[in-house]
């Protein structure tokens, strides 16, 4: 599978506070974004356990994006620092395992920048994409919503996925 | 398979259901999801409308549901709906999950194929989680009907008179020697132009007399434990050096101290105080402060004038700072704002050129009770100005500065242009990128300071110099500008400038924010839960703001805000407890190394060591829940209800639809 037909599929975690709400206020404004993230919700991005990313990944997603508010407006006055502090280390561990850590993306999103969001979004989407699919354990893709395989476990059976754009 | 599951999935009209089949994604979850207990999946059109939470409450109790599953919009939005649903049939409420097919899939995608397919992967996903969900019970918290305003400015002292005619007890804390603010500094409010005084200090009597206020001048707040109902707040009372049981306030003092000061701070360094003073005539409470680092005794060992003079023998020069402790159910933060220092602006030569004012330096030199008794003169004490020229937005909408609106420096630089016309007659320019005059009669005072012959240049001032370049410049400070509407530069020779500074948050807000427990938006103002639907709360329970500290405001504004946090407190006072999330992390004591990591984590000091059992504590009630320290425990010993790393997991997996596979 060429990278221009491969459909990555991402796993976001958001912050309950701000990135969150972001996405619901891209929602609300109907921006449109790339549908391949589905999203998380914790309380802080200082609560995102690396292992999480790690579990993610083997589980079949080709990429993570974790997102927090900015520095200086945490909810929980400094806890986003610590998931920078995570995010960092964790982007060497990919490294060290021999995964593009670009893999993992890291991006401020206060409740009330849905359209960075959504570009940030559709923006590591195509990041991902020209990265190519990850297979970390995982003997398919079928696990990708819109992908086009006619497996058993896809999501889509009727093949329309070939028409959709990117 | 001991669970048994419903899923729910909501048209919502045609806002789900135009970009999801949502037939096909209810199927699907009923044949998919069955292995993981899916009982039952439906649509329906409104599952928030009263049938709809009767179809899941019917199904809760005939079909014996233990845990449900609603894809329908944001859980911000109607997680709470669909919970009391569950709890009304019996069910505990925290059994419910939210998977949102709204605001995260038929509204920001428009193929239906797709929209499917995510909606499918979501409710998944929240199927997945909703089976480590755990029932939670909510907490309860009982309230302290005390409450803490911190700021005697006129936000705080209306919040402090809401709560106190309820019949409430309030401590009111103040940094200076007397509560009044800003606004005791004005002579004039706009647009009405009442005299700030007359309004302001009944205000400050009232409250400085009420029976149900604690005042506390000349003290600040050092340390916030606790929590929303309960806060334990210990508060700094600076030694005053006068007995505040014996005073009466006569003067005295003051009159008979050796040592004249530049007042910086009230007379905005235009007029000068004593060592021992009180800020102003009005003063609340009129009891005088001594100055520790300009009195002569403090410096020299002898004088003690006051001392001798003072017929109540109040003075005491041995007072020493004292630490007073209170506890509290709610804190209302009215700090205010400072100035913007007009310095920072070199070009407009505040500091450099005598001339150039800032906005309250002219708003002591125009006030009644102020260093020139109200005339508006020259630096020189002495010379009325004949043609003044004001710049607006000094400070702010100025990417070098600062981004925002300051909000009524365009109010203020109309007010001093009227102040200026009527009391000197002299030509008034005003200088502005745009003219912002919203609002209840404000744009009618616009309209009046116009008539009156005002003259306004729309442009931002590039530069003010005493360089003339021709003889009618000569000893006048030369304003250049450019005129955006004329479409050409001027040099506009002026008497006397003044630089409608803009407002920011004070110097100390982040640490003022820490200790609260309350995050500071990227200029530094206190961050409102919702900047629509909720402008005085806080992210933190029990913490609330208002006036200025929130952000630029005027008065009436600023007394609305502080109006509506009392309402708020008084809702919670009179709700004699309070219900709290029980989303808390706790230390598994079998499981814990004693490692320490997570001490230094926590914000909140919600963890302890426990030096005896060598092992680390939460304490649940300062725990806010934000999990930092479950993600951090190297020995797993660390688990957070709501968000545990089982949940998780199993989401991750369900979005990723491994759940399928392992079926």
């Amino acid at each position: 599978m060429d990278n221009d037909h491969f459909e990555p599929t991402i796993i976001g975690f958001t912050c309950n506070w701000c990135s969150y709400r972001a996405s619901d206020l891209a929602g609300t404004a109907r921006m449109k974004y790339a549908p391949n993230v589905r999203l998380i919700r914790l309380m802080c991005s200082g609560r995102l356990d690396p292992t999480f990313v790690l579990r993610a990944l083997s589980a079949g997603a080709d990429g993570v994006m974790i997102t927090g508010c900015h520095p200086g407006e945490c909810h929980y006055i400094e806890q986003n620092y610590k998931a920078l502090r995570r995010y960092l280390l964790l982007k060497r561990v990919l490294s060290g395992l021999g995964i593009e850590p670009e893999r993992v993306k890291l991006v401020w999103a206060s409740a009330a920048e849905g359209a960075r969001f959504a570009s940030e979004t559709t923006l590591f989407v195509e990041e991902v994409r020209k990265l190519g699919p990850l297979n970390w354990g995982k003997d398919s893709d079928q696990l990708s919503v819109i992908s086009d395989q006619s497996d058993n476990w896809s999501l889509i059976t009727d093949n329309s996925s070939e028409e959709v754009p990117a | 398979m001991t669970e048994r599951i419903g899923v729910y999935v909501c048209h919502c009209g045609t806002n789900i259901a135009g970009t999801v089949d949502v037939v096909d994604v209810a199927n699907w979850a009923a044949e998919k999801l069955k292995h993981q207990g899916v009982v039952i999946a439906r649509e329906y059109k409104f599952m928030c409308s009263s049938l709809g939470q009767e179809l899941i409450e019917k199904d809760i109790k005939e079909l014996g549901l233990t845990r449900v599953v609603v894809a329908a919009c944001s859980p911000h939005l109607h997680e709470k709906t669909f919970r009391t649903a569950a709890k009304n049939a019996g069910l505990n409420p925290y059994l419910v999950e939210l998977a949102s097919i709204r605001e995260q899939v038929s509204w920001v995608h428009s193929n239906k194929t797709i929209g499917t397919a995510k909606s499918k992967a979501v409710v998944s996903g929240a199927v997945s989680r909703v089976i480590e969900n755990a029932a939670l019970e909510e907490i309860k918290v009982p309230i302290n009907p005390n409450t803490l305003v911190v700021g005697g400015g006129i936000a705080g002292i209306q919040s402090a008179l809401e709560i106190a005619n309820a019949g409430f007890h309030v401590y009111l804390v103040e940094r200076e020697p007397s509560i009044g603010g800003h606004m005791s500094q004005f002579d004039k409010t706009f647009p009405t132009l009442d005299c700030s005084a007359c309004i302001l200090t009944p205000r400050m009597v009232e409250a400085g007399t009420h029976p149900n206020i604690t005042l506390l001048t000349w003290s600040e707040v050092t340390n916030v434990a606790g929590y929303v109902g309960n806060f334990h707040v210990t508060i700094k009372k600076k030694a005053r050096f006068v007995n505040e049981e014996l005073c009466t306030g006569c003067g005295i003092c003051q009159e008979k101290c050796p040592k004249k000061v530049i007042d910086d701070v009230y007379e905005a360094g235009l007029g000068y105080r004593k060592a021992v003073y009180t800020p102003f005539a009005q003063a609340v409470p009129n009891f005088p402060v001594m100055d520790k680092e300009n009195c002569t005794y403090f410096i020299k060992g002898t004088c003690k004038a006051c001392e001798k003079f003072c017929p109540t023998n109040a003075i005491d020069f041995t007072q020493q700072d004292q630490l007073i402790n209170v506890d509290v159910g709610n804190i209302i933060l009215a700090t205010g704002y400072d100035l913007f220092d007009a310095r920072r602006v070199s070009s407009y030569g505040y500091g450099r050129l005598p001339n150039v004012f800032t906005s309250i330096e002219f708003e002591r030199l125009s006030n009644a009770a102020g260093p020139t008794s109200g005339n508006i003169v020259l630096r020189d004490g002495k010379t009325t100005p004949k043609s003044v020229g004001i710049i607006h937005c000094v400070g702010s909408r100025d990417k070098n500065f600062n981004n925002y609106c300051s909000v009524i420096c365009c109010m203020q630089g109309l007010k001093f242009a009227h102040l200026v016309h009527e009391r000197t007659g002299a030509t008034v320019y005003n200088f502005y990128i745009d003219m912002r005059t919203a609002y209840k009669a404000y744009d009618e005072f616009y309209q009046r300071v116009l008539e009156e012959g005002t003259l306004f240049v729309r442009g931002k001032v590039a530069e003010v110099t005493k360089a003339a370049r021709k003889e009618s410049e000569k000893g006048k400070l030369i304003i250049q500008v450019e005129d955006t509407l004329a479409g050409k530069q001027r040099r506009i020779p002026v008497d006397m400038v003044i630089l409608s500074s803009g407002l920011q948050p004070r110097a100390d807000s982040k640490e003022v924010g820490k200790m609260f427990g309350i995050s500071c938006s990227m200029d530094g103002w206190f961050t409102e839960r919702h900047p629509k639907l909720d402008p005085v709360a806080t992210m933190t329970e029990g913490v609330f703001i208002v006036g200025c500290a929130q952000g630029p405001k005027d008065i009436p504004s600023s007394v609305a805000q502080g109006a509506a946090a009392a309402a708020r407190v008084l809702d919670k006072i009179l709700q004699k407890e309070v219900m709290l999330e029980p989303i808390k992390a706790s230390i598994n004591k079998e499981t814990c190394s004693g490692c320490r990591i997570c001490n230094g984590l926590c914000p909140f000091n919600a963890i302890a060591y426990i030096e005896d059992d060598k092992i680390s504590d939460i304490n649940p009630a300062l725990c806010q829940g934000c999990g930092t320290c479950v993600a951090a425990c190297p020995a797993g010993a660390i688990s957070g209800t709501g968000f545990s790393d089982a949940q998780i997991m199993a989401q991750i997996d369900g979005l990723l639809l491994r759940n399928l596979i392992t079926a």
